[in-house]
């Protein structure tokens, strides 16, 4: 544990590790995605660092925009996407933290609105409605963070005696219900998809080409292990093992889902969010002065 | 002293001025001037009191109590009259209930002979000072250019602008009277001068609906007079001595103070548009834009806040504060939800105001350091984005002949520097690192450690209130940036007055966000440190770096745009490998030219007007009736909680 503790005494390392490595283990998380993905469907799957290939594929091919400030914001949806996640593995504030996610993903919407094209238009709007969505059951976990560790830095809750899912088990799953609209997975892959079946062409990223689009999937490999490391908080340093199994399983269980489920209406998982982050999420806070 | 009389006077004067001169160049360049210095008079008071915490002032003049009850007779006249002229007699009513009120005690307790500390100023003061002296100057300065293009638009409408100068400067007066009172006799009658002249700048079309829109206004505005005059006359029957003075009446026993506060905060309620009042901001958009920008940013609405956020430590930790905040708190969640379905610019902006303000009155409900910490940079930021949003609507809405937000699809290509200027009132009013979300993220700080449970209640409900922000101000974002294809921009998008104020404005959005921790540690940390006597810093050092470091990036993102503009290559969008011609339009299958429309989603289904605002209104209703029970059945004892 010294190591940790080494990382925990200097901040900026966990910012470095991640701007660094995140890349490389999000390519991988993708790469072994894709590769149980293909063998649910009975095929063999690409090589696990596919996901990197493409990315690094697509920032050599010729730069295609509709207008050229359509960069800018994608550029932005990085910038804060990498802001995001630096500032949670520093230990910082956690609403700040969930703000600065918020910005990033307005950002990407409005980049596809800058299209000006009809399936990007779609698609904004449609990524617009997930982050309404997703928005709330966000807040009301870092809230409950708070109510047990009695801080919102991001240090304090990872360093909690005590595993946070023993105390917050219906904001737990209630995250995880989210997840799946954060990961882009069926039956939530409402704005755009990883799969080519998607009935508004490419949605949200119809417009994104070469390295625009190499932009757009390198800040969701730096989302993943974010979103990721925020279900994490749950386990913390009091449980790390257990987190990181229980972590894994649960993404097993997001690839299997995606494969067996078929995209529903996004009125339904905006609403099906908002109850459930009512019932369990609201609920579990109340019960924290109960108990 | 003399600085504050002057600002209290000048724009009175200025304005009387204004009745007297003819519509011409030379008004408008009087009224720019007058603006002006009211402005500097502002910055002066800034200089002059900086520092200095709570002052008092009083005056010693046998004349001005003559002069102040004479006034409230002749306001309340005025309304009676009015009313019955065009038979709202409910009005009449309400109007001469608050006359019988105060002149009975006037008469019985005679609480003007008293005398005490009639003037005050503080760092809240202050600030308050310096956004009426500020943001209502260059709303007067916007309102010369824009009058001028209102009257040729409207020809049916009568020009009535010396009367509109007037009452614009009558405003301001009067706002720098409520935030300087410390009588809360004299904050009364400023208080009415208010509601007077929004009801006559409301009815400024003198058209149906403008007059049926400002008579209910003056209505719920009277509601909250009649609680206000209730406040005064219970102060005088159950009080002794000084409490009339606000800086007693905060610290008299809870059994005065908190009655008080729940009657003025009442008027407050009303006054800030918050449920169930809050259907009269919405109707005040047929008034001209200046109005609208000056009701919504730096007057009328912000004396409401300033009364709740002044009774804020009365507040704290007891079920009338509680009362209040979830009222905030329903408002600023059903408003955000109506602002959704709402396609009309105005509108959106209006519902805003109100979820914004709702925000506020939840914080000055808590009424801990850190609520009302917030509640003070909520006043702030909403001030200035939401004064120049509504600028800008305003000048978009004279050249495009529409206020809808469908109609300004692209508008960054057609009208770029107004579009621009919008972008970053909007992205002031809810991003990360903006003011509103800073003070969002304090509200979260504050509401987690408010009174359990409804500490809780309250987060849950600005949990989902934001992600209902963040949707309606994205799509009309993204409105702005949809260019379908390049077109060429306005040679000129408003007139010189209206570039000029929203500018300043722009600026103004953009220095707050970035001096915010300045005006934080030098003039709101001292005036909560005195009025809650604690020293405690409320914004810790590494989160005011890292919101610092946000916006720089922020602003600083922009110069990537000369980097993505190099190597590109520019393709049309994909229309399905259809035909397409300019503009999006396309080959349809029956060989005519289609064209491309967007629009945004409203879910009228889901957050119809209609519907929450009943929701809303009811909800809020119940608790206020259920407050009320509850004080009037404890209000002769000492203490009602």
């Amino acid at each position: 544990m010294s190591f940790m503790q080494f990382i925990f005494d200097n901040p900026w390392i966990g910012v470095l590790l991640f701007i660094i490595l995140s890349p490389f283990v999000g390519g991988i998380i993708f790469g072994l995605d894709r590769i149980i993905t293909a063998r649910m469907q009975g095929r063999v799957g690409p090589p696990v660092l596919q996901p990197i290939y493409d990315i690094l594929k697509l920032f050599e091919k010729e730069k295609m925009v509709v207008h050229e400030s359509q960069n800018f914001w994608i550029f932005g949806y990085l910038v804060f996407i990498i802001i995001t996640g630096a500032l949670f593995f520093a230990g910082s504030d956690i609403l700040l933290v969930i703000f600065a996610l918020t910005l990033a993903h307005v950002f990407l919407i409005l980049g596809a609105f800058s299209s000006g094209s009809p399936y990007a238009h779609i698609g904004a709007e449609r990524e617009l409605i997930q982050l309404m969505a997703v928005e709330p059951m966000i807040i009301i976990a870092a809230v409950g963070f708070y109510e047990v560790t009695k801080s919102f830095n991001t240090s304090d809750i990872i360093t909690f005696a005590d595993p946070l899912i023993l105390t917050l088990p219906g904001i737990f799953i209630g995250c995880i219900y989210i997840l799946t609209v954060k990961l882009r997975k069926s039956p939530f892959d409402i704005s755009t998809s990883h799969h080519a079946h998607q009935e508004l062409v490419k949605g949200l990223n119809t417009e994104f080409a070469g390295s625009t689009l190499a932009m757009v999937e390198l800040a969701h490999l730096y989302e993943t292990v974010f979103l990721l490391g925020f279900l994490f908080l749950f386990f913390g340093m009091a449980a790390p093992i257990v987190g990181i199994i229980v972590i894994a399983i649960i993404y097993l269980i997001e690839i299997f889902v995606d494969n067996a489920t078929a995209r529903v209406k996004w009125g339904f998982m905006f609403k099906s969010c908002w109850v459930i982050t009512a019932v369990v999420g609201v609920l579990n806070l109340m019960a924290l002065y109960i108990i | 002293m003399e600085s504050i009389i002057f600002l209290i006077l000048f724009p009175l004067f200025a304005g009387l001025l204004m009745l007297v001169l003819p519509n011409n160049g030379l008004r408008d360049t009087i009224v720019k001037a007058a603006a002006v210095v009211t402005c500097l008079g502002s910055i002066y008071l800034l200089f002059e009191y900086f520092g200095r915490g709570q002052v008092f002032f009083s005056i010693e003049s046998a004349l001005i109590d003559p002069i102040i009850v004479a006034a409230e007779l002749a306001i309340g006249l005025f309304i009676i009259g009015i009313s019955v002229k065009h038979k709202k007699y409910l009005i009449t009513v309400l109007a001469a209930l608050q006359l019988l009120i105060m002149g009975y005690t006037e008469i019985v307790f005679q609480p003007t002979h008293m005398s005490g500390y009639d003037l005050f100023i503080d760092e809240f003061s202050l600030i308050m000072a310096l956004i009426i002296g500020i943001i209502g100057s260059l709303i007067c300065v916007y309102a010369t250019g824009y009058m001028r293009d209102y009257q040729s638009h409207h020809k049916d409408t009568p020009d009535n602008r010396p009367l509109f100068f007037f009452l614009m400067f009558l405003f301001l007066s009067a706002m720098f009277g409520i935030v300087f009172s410390n009588n809360i006799m004299w904050l009364f009658l400023f208080w009415e001068i208010t509601t007077l002249c929004s009801f006559l700048l409301i009815a400024y079309a003198r058209d149906e609906v403008s007059w049926k829109n400002g008579f209910w206004a003056l209505l719920l505005n009277t509601v909250g007079g009649v609680a206000f005059a209730g406040a005064i006359f219970f102060v005088n029957a159950y009080s002794t001595g000084n409490d009339i003075y606000l800086n007693e009446l905060l610290k008299a026993s809870p059994g005065v103070a908190l009655v008080a506060a729940a009657f003025i905060g009442f008027a407050g309620l009303t006054k800030s548009a918050q449920l169930p009042f809050s259907s009269w901001l919405v109707g005040a958009m047929v008034a001209p834009t200046p109005v609208s920008a000056l009701l919504h940013s730096s007057t009328m609405v912000k004396a409401g806040v300033y009364v709740i956020v002044r009774f804020a430590p009365v507040f704290e930790g007891n079920l009338v504060g509680i009362t209040f905040a979830v009222i905030g708190a329903l408002t600023f969640l059903v408003a955000s939800g109506i602002a959704i379905s709402q396609s009309n610019a105005k509108k959106v902006l209006a519902y805003s105001t109100i979820a914004n303000l709702g925000l506020v009155v939840a914080c000055a409900g808590i009424g801990t350091e850190e609520a009302v910490w917030a509640a003070i940079l909520l006043i702030i930021f909403h001030a200035v984005a939401k004064s120049l949003l509504f600028l800008s609507v305003g000048s978009v809405e004279h050249k495009k002949h529409s206020r809808d937000i469908e109609d300004m699809g692209g508008l960054i290509a057609t009208m770029p520097k107004i579009a621009l200027m919008m972008l970053i009132g909007m992205a002031g009013m809810f991003l990360a690192p903006f003011g509103m979300l800073i003070s969002k993220w304090a509200s979260i700080h504050a509401f987690v450690n408010a009174m359990p449970p409804f500490g809780m209640l309250l987060i849950a409900i600005i949990a989902y209130g934001s992600g209902m922000t963040v949707f309606f101000w994205t799509k009309w974002m993204g409105r702005l940036i949809e260019v379908k294809s390049e077109s060429n921009p306005l040679k000129e998008e408003a007139s010189g007055a209206e570039m000029s104020a929203i500018y300043s404005l722009g600026g103004l959005t953009v220095f707050a966000c970035l001096l915010f921790p300045l005006i934080s540690s030098t003039m709101i940390e001292p005036y909560i440190n005195t009025v809650y006597n604690t020293a405690s810093h409320l914004l810790s050092l590494n989160n005011m770096l890292i919101m610092l470091m946000m916006i720089v990036l922020v602003i600083l993102l922009p110069l990537s745009l000369s980097h993505f503009a190099k190597g590109r290559t520019l393709k049309p969008q994909y229309m399905g490998g259809r035909a397409t011609g300019d503009d999006l339009r396309f080959l349809g299958s029956m060989g005519i030219m289609k064209e491309t429309e967007f629009s945004n989603y409203y879910f009228d289904d889901i957050f119809g007007e209609e519907k929450l605002n009943k929701i809303g209104n009811w909800m809020t209703i119940l608790l206020l009736v259920v407050l009320f029970i509850l004080i009037s059945l404890f209000l002769p004892l000492e203490v009602v909680m």
